[in-house]
């Protein structure tokens, strides 16, 4: 019996009239988990009733604490008839089951109905007892953190990074079920619901395992996505990067922070040793500092014993890294070898990380991406989900052979994605291949691991800065030296250096000397989906970058349809590709960040939509610009036209120069010593690594008509594509935008944050569409789209659009459905203008010196708050009997209850001890807040405290898509939000139409969003992304229904600006309740 | 290529003021377009109509779904489904619940049910205020009204209280809710050069000196009604002009004390008795409903219009209405001086105030 949930009903407020006569409501609640269901009173008469129940316990173990949902369901009693449901409240108690996220969800929660939406709001506190348990064959995974966000999280460090985890579930979909024809839509969508919680909870209960046996605590860039595939089920699958992270705190300078005892239990061995008797010492005091006194030569037997021949791919395009590799040099074998005997064990060396710690990324080599395509069958063994698992693992290991063919080891900023069409299915991954330091990834390897431990400090921080060269890789300082090729990656530019061997290249690229070192070389332009990484040197500012691309398709049927989508697919690819390519260099730019291709399948259509933030690196060469070739050169107007469609392009380019500030410093070109790419040269056709995405469809590229430089106007369809190339208008004064999660180029945000969910429907009403008038239509919704976000956020200027994301359905035949997600920032105008006027200072300029302070001081800011507090007696007495168990003083408290233990061993007492402690703290709390019959969420009280200058009754909860909150810091991360809600309406006419219908539910979401951040004790939610808007509508039967998900990581944040003034607020917080808790050690 | 559905939702929820105000005027969003177009917002923001168009109709929709939490805005306080700075939500109400004077002034002391709600076609000719505008602030009228009706204590503490408005605002529903209440009659022709700000101060000082909470906070009738026990006392003060005796030295008193001080004096030793008598037979006849319907048609008749053909300044008849008041005191056998005080400070007040052209 592992835990014990306990859940109080306190009250409801603003009910809905259930009761036409007496206008007003008899209202009680179900409590439900698993399968155990308490009942309150009936609070008669009421639209806010008072219910102040017991403590309903319910007695699990943790697997199903894990799985299952709460459910709390309010309804209206009839004495004659049956109860009328009012709604539900679904609360993932998840955040519960580690102890450094919340220890008691409080607060109001928006009672939910699939049919009418909010109805109310009902006040419940909920808690868990958690006890430990030593079976280590356990199948729950309590303890593991999860986190949305794609890069280490604010206040941890990592240790290592594991690697890859997936898992999928699957399910068949009640909607398809037989029963569906019997029941409401309400018992529909509420089954539904309640099962892509309790998949989704096991999911993560899986993959938490997963990353147990990976000895990692930790899933960063944990993604997850549902496939509605209809008639053959459901999927719920997802991945991210396991780690071993490390709380930055104070008082665990040199300790891990770990002060759960589940998951102290876990954490130790796997840290220390694969050694099987560790259990036996594992618990043995003082816990941490033996982490770090373990021997350093661990695993290096199976680092040096791996080699390059144990490649298992060999890369179907004949130009094997692994040979490459050799040939390339000493460093780059050396280097390679580390990193693959570190990625080697692991079946995909991939991750969904997209920024990531410095020094961590040595080479980029550019997008790979793969897709297939995919009839969907019933699945008929839910419990072995072979097909789809066999599925996705043929696409990545299609990935990892388009990686080694770019001599990288590892695939970065990778996610997957899937588009579904009646039966037919497209499977996508992409990611960025890249060669990373292997110091990162050696699990078990102690050495590396203490060795970053210990250097994690400031002096290492310092990396990247001023310092020109690091020693960075002791083990390959030797090796680089000896060849006088690399010393070190050096910083700013080491990233863009090709990983690949330049005189056996996977395809036709053009090289240079990079413009930074000079040493190294680097491609002419370069495509990737990760995030500007934070060293990076870059020029003037970025700009989002849209290639947008419709073709037609013949309606058909299984798998004639299947092969004419997989027969479009390579164009697609191409033209994408070929857009995104004349569209950074109209806009002077050489690279493209958060690169993300989404194509999606309809009836008689696929759309491709691709979005990424162009940038100028210094250290790739200065873009050439487009030309304009006539097939026809005799036609004397014709030739008059064309020269006048070029005088336009480069005025186009001359612009945007200015516009995006891109000054780069002129550089002689002796100098580089190499030549500089002329534009007309067609036999050199310029290509970036991403076409890598296309071998999947073997395309061979480099035949293709058009080149990046060269744009040859052969008929009036090309004509059209220059045409639509200008079509692009920049965005007004004053706004920037760009889909990465901070902005190249600006770096003084200012705190006003506003994040918005915009969704378009539109029919295309052409009779008989072409490519080319679909095209247009779809280019011109999506910049209608970006100018009508600029026109609402008119009053945030400047201000800056980040992490814009667009994503593209096709619900019916004639419709294009659009939602965008994204967050307006402004920053300080003045600041900007001042760098304005010294432009030399600013052209070259670091990405963004506040996300790299953020990134490479972590410790001592995150230090500062508590090591200013000053200790209270209560933890002083704590800590001399917990003898350093690394619990941050602000969770250190009163009273205990766990005498009951005291038979077992002294350590395991004190971590219970503390264990208990942290639980009745949250209880001390709530109860003292109950007298006042307003139970408030740690958060509020917390918010409250901060002069926020509010004086309603409800807190604010600031939601962002970025992983950080400008001008704050992220004190605590309490738990991952992932939350589906399905609404459906038989009135829509009644309810404002279909716009009235989504803008309302769309808002009911972000209200339960925000409600249970609260309850968490959050006041934000970073890393927010809404994964999912399914929308349909069936206007002759007045009815509509849409399906929503939506995830992100529930925080706890201090504005910088307060940072000073409330450290001593925890120790005060703690000094009352320490004083009223007894201290009965 | 239409867009069939289109919608922008922020975490914090965009008020335009200036969409708002045309919602709150009763604009359609189409007239509401052509008006924002009209100010150059178009030219200003270099976009497109349908942009505009797009923009507008989800600062509608959204207007739309706060309405219902508007009708008690403590709950758009409490609500979670939008994230609103408290200043705005506090602007959102207070122009909520603003209304336009004209619209007002022809409501005041009708009886807010649906019958006026079905005449409100010809107050929106009148007034010039759309209908639409003209329906909202009826209701808001009846809102008020229903909500603080049963309640005791200080009205305009009350609808305060109960509508986050801010003191100024509260004390003017207070005046339409007292009106409401007592069925005054304002309508009449010659009543017309008075605005409702006249009113409204002639009601909140009779409800600062009348009503019961003015003497007792805890007062047990709502102080919206005037305090029948008060109405029925002052019967007792016909004793001024019934007394023959009474009635000529409290105008030898007061005209002792006036004399050479105003400059109307031989108009006002004419007219003494006739003014007196209309002043005090005035309260009571307070007692009876329908009577209470003509107290202001009865102050301006028989007491504002005669000094106003003798040319009385304002300052003749504050001089006057002070002596008159005080002059009581030393009547012999006059037993009610505070009631009469408490009376009279009421009248004096609405008097001065509707003193005017």
């Amino acid at each position: 019996m592992p835990g014990k949930l306990k859940v109080k009903i306190v009250a409801g407020r603003h009910l809905p009239v259930m009761d036409r006569a007496s206008d007003l409501t008899d209202a009680f609640v179900e409590v439900k988990f698993g399968n155990t269901t308490f009942k309150t009173d009936v609070y008669p008469k009421s639209l806010n009733p008072q219910w102040n129940s017991e403590w309903f316990k319910f007695e699990v173990d943790d697997e199903e604490l894990q799985d299952e949902p709460l459910q709390i369901t309010v309804l209206d009693h009839d004495t004659y008839s049956a109860n009328d449901a009012i709604g539900k409240v679904y609360i993932d108690i998840d955040p519960l089951l580690y102890s450094e996220a919340a220890t008691v969800i409080s607060g109001w929660f928006p009672i939910y109905d699939t049919i009418h939406g909010i109805r109310g709001e009902i006040n419940v506190v909920v808690k868990v007892d958690l006890f430990n348990d030593l079976n280590r064959f356990r199948q729950s995974s309590c303890g593991v953190k999860f986190f949305c966000t794609t890069s280490i999280p604010k206040c941890y460090r990592a240790v290592v990074i594991h690697g890859f985890v997936e898992e999928l579930v699957v399910n068949e979909d009640p909607e398809y079920q037989w029963i569906d024809r019997i029941r409401t839509p309400r018992a529909s969508n509420e089954a539904r619901q309640r099962l892509i919680s309790l998949m989704s909870g096991e999911l993560q209960r899986k993959i938490g395992l997963k990353v147990l046996e990976m000895r990692g605590n930790a899933v960063v860039g944990y993604l997850q996505c549902f496939d509605l595939e209809g008639e053959s089920g459901l999927v719920v699958r997802a991945i991210g990067t396991a780690c071993t992270l490390d709380k930055l705190s104070n008082t665990s300078a040199f300790l891990p922070a770990c002060n759960s005892p589940s998951k102290e239990m876990k954490e130790i061995p796997f840290n220390e040793d694969p050694n099987p008797n560790t259990y036996s010492s594992g618990p043995s005091t003082p816990l941490k500092n033996q982490t770090y006194s373990f021997s350093p030569s661990k695993s290096y037997s199976r680092q040096s014993s791996s080699s390059d021949t144990d490649l298992s791919l060999t890369p179907k395009t004949g130009m094997g890294s692994g040979s490459a590799g050799k040939e390339g040099g000493p460093f780059k074998t050396l280097l390679r070898q580390q990193t693959q005997s570190a990625l080697e064990q692991r079946e995909f060396p991939f991750f969904t990380l997209t920024t990531f710690p410095p020094g961590f990324l040595v080479h980029v080599g550019g997008v790979v991406s793969a897709r297939s395509v995919k009839l969907l069958d019933r699945i008929h063994n839910p419990d072995e989900p072979e097909t789809r698992d066999a599925w996705w693992a043929e696409i990545r290991q299609e990935i990892k052979s388009h990686a080694k063919a770019l001599g990288c080891h590892a695939v970065v900023g990778y996610s997957e994605s899937t588009s579904i069409c009646e039966e037919v299915c497209i499977l996508s991954a992409s990611g960025t291949a890249a060669v990373l330091n292997p110091r990162f990834l050696q699990d078990g390897t102690m050495e590396g691991c203490l060795e970053q431990r210990l250097s994690w400090q400031p002096g290492f921080f310092s990396i990247g800065s001023e310092k020109g060269e690091v020693d960075f890789f002791p083990q390959s300082q030797d090796s680089s030296s000896l060849l006088g090729i690399e010393e070190a990656s050096p910083p700013g530019c080491g990233f863009c250096h090709i990983p690949y061997d330049e005189l056996n290249m996977p395809f036709p690229a053009h090289l240079t000397y990079c413009y930074n070192c000079r040493k190294q070389k680097v491609p002419d332009v370069l495509f990737t989906t990760i995030d500007l990484p934070v060293e990076a040197i870059v020029v003037g500012k970025g700009c989002l970058i849209q290639a947008r691309l419709c073709r037609l398709k013949k309606k058909a049927q299984a798998e004639a349809n299947a092969t004419s989508i997989s027969n479009l697919l390579p164009f697609m690819e191409y033209e994408v590709h070929t857009q995104l390519m004349n569209k950074l260099k109209l806009r002077g730019m050489n690279a493209l960040f958060g690169l993300r291709i989404q194509i999606t399948v309809g009836e008689n259509m696929l759309m491709g939509l691709a979005s990424a933030t162009g940038v100028y690196l210094a250290a790739l060469p200065t873009p050439g610009g487009i030309q304009i070739a006539g097939k026809t050169p005799n036609d004397g107007t014709y030739e008059q036209h064309i020269s006048h469609m070029q005088k336009k392009i480069n005025d186009t380019i001359a612009k945007n120069k200015e516009l995006y500030e891109i000054n780069p410093p002129e550089l002689p070109e002796e100098i580089i010593g190499s030549p500089i790419p002329e534009p007309r040269q067609r036999s050199r056709l310029l290509r970036s690594q991403s076409e890598s995405s296309d071998e999947v469809t073997e395309l061979d590229l480099s035949h293709g008509k058009k080149d990046a430089f060269v744009l040859e106007i052969d008929d009036t369809d090309a004509m059209e594509d220059v045409h639509s190339l200008l079509t692009d208008v920049p965005p007004p004064s004053g706004f920037y935008s760009c889909n990465t999660e901070i902005m190249p180029g600006i770096n003084n945000w200012t705190p006003e944050i506003q994040m918005f969910t915009a969704v378009r429907v539109s029919r295309l009403s052409n009779i008989n569409p072409t490519n080319q008038t679909l095209n247009k239509n779809f280019n011109d919704l999506c910049e209608n789209l970006l100018k009508s976000l600029y026109f609402k956020l008119r009053s945030m200027v400047p201000c800056c659009l980040c992490h814009v994301n667009f994503t593209v359905a096709l619900p019916e035949d004639e419709l294009v459905q659009i939602a965008v997600t994204a967050v307006a920032i402004t920053y300080d105008k003045n600041q900007a203008l001042q760098a304005n006027k010294a432009p030399t200072e600013k052209s070259q300029q670091r990405a963004s010196t506040d996300n790299e302070e953020q990134l490479q001081f972590p410790l001592e800011l995150c230090s500062d708050p508590l090591s200013s507090q000053p200790f209270s007696p209560a933890k002083e007495v704590l800590e001399g009997a917990s003898s350093h168990t690394g619990i941050p003083a602000a969770q250190r408290a009163t009273s205990v209850d766990y005498s009951s233990f005291a038979d077992r061993c002294n350590s395991w007492i004190e971590l219970i001890k503390l264990k208990a402690q942290t639980i009745r703290r949250g209880s001390i709390k709530t109860t003292t807040s109950l007298e006042k019959a307003s139970p408030l969420a740690e958060g509020y009280l917390r918010h409250r405290s901060v002069p926020s200058g509010t004086n309603s009754t409800v807190s604010v909860v600031k939601m962002t898509p970025l992983s950080f909150l400008p001008g704050a810091k992220i004190t605590k991360y309490l738990g991952i939000i992932n939350m589906f809600f399905i609404r459906e309406t038989t009135s829509l006419r009644e309810e404002g139409g279909v716009s009235g219908f989504l803008h309302a539910f769309i808002a009911e979401v972000f209200a339960m969003v925000r409600a249970h951040v609260a309850a968490l004790g959050g006041n934000a939610v970073v890393s927010y992304i809404m994964k999912q808007c399914v929308f349909m509508e069936n206007p002759n039967k007045n009815q509509a229904q849409c399906l929503i998900n939506v995830s992100g990581d529930a925080v706890v944040f201090v504005r910088e600006s307060e940072l000073e003034v409330l450290p001593p607020q925890p120790a005060a917080a703690a000094q009352p309740t320490g004083a009223a808790g007894d201290v009965t050690t | 290529m239409s867009s069939d559905l289109d919608v922008f939702v922020g975490n914090t929820t965009l008020i335009d003021e200036e969409v708002y105000r045309l919602w709150l005027d009763g604009h359609s969003v189409a007239e509401a377009v052509a008006r924002r177009l009209r100010g150059g917002l178009l030219e200003r923001e270099a976009t497109s109509v349908a942009v505009l168009q797009s923009d507008t109709r989800d600062h509608y929709r959204t207007f739309q779904m706060l309405e219902r939490l508007l009708h008690a805005p403590p709950r758009l306080l409490q609500q979670l489904l939008f994230q609103i700075p408290p200043e705005r939500q506090a602007l959102l109400v207070q122009r909520y619940y603003a209304f336009d004077e004209a619209l007002a002034r022809e409501l005041l002391g009708k009886k807010l049910s649906k019958g006026t709600k079905k005449e409100l076609d010809e107050v929106s000719a009148r007034t010039g205020v759309g209908i639409r505008s003209c329906r909202r602030q009826f209701d808001n009228f009846k809102r008020v009204f229903k909500a603080v009706e049963e309640l005791r204590g200080p009205l305009a503490e009350n609808i305060q209280q109960l509508f986050l408005l801010p003191p100024s605002l509260a004390r003017d529903y207070a005046a339409i809710v007292f009106f409401a209440n007592s069925r005054f009659e304002t309508g009449k022709r010659r009543l017309q050069f008075l605005s409702f700000g006249d009113f409204a101060a002639c009601a909140q000082s009779m409800m600062a000196h009348w009503s019961q909470g003015a003497l007792a906070p805890e007062a047990a009738e709502p102080d919206g009604d005037l305090p029948k026990s008060f109405l029925q006392d002052l019967k007792e003060l016909k004793v001024l002009v019934t007394d023959k005796d009474l009635l000529d030295q409290h105008k030898s008193l007061v005209c002792s004390a006036l004399r050479g001080k105003i400059s109307v004096y031989n108009e006002l030793e004419a007219n003494f008795k006739a003014l007196s008598r209309a002043l005090v037979n005035v309260g009571g006849k307070l007692t009876h409903a329908r009577d209470v319907r003509d107290f202001f048609v009865d102050l301006v008749e028989k007491v504002i219009e005669p000094c106003r053909s003798d040319k009385w300044s304002p300052g003749d008849l504050r001089l006057f209405l002070q002596h008159y008041t005080a002059a009581p005191r030393n009547l012999p056998g006059f037993r009610h001086q505070a009631l009469w005080e408490r009376y009279m400070a009421a009248i004096s007040a609405c008097l001065l105030r509707m003193f005017h052209d």
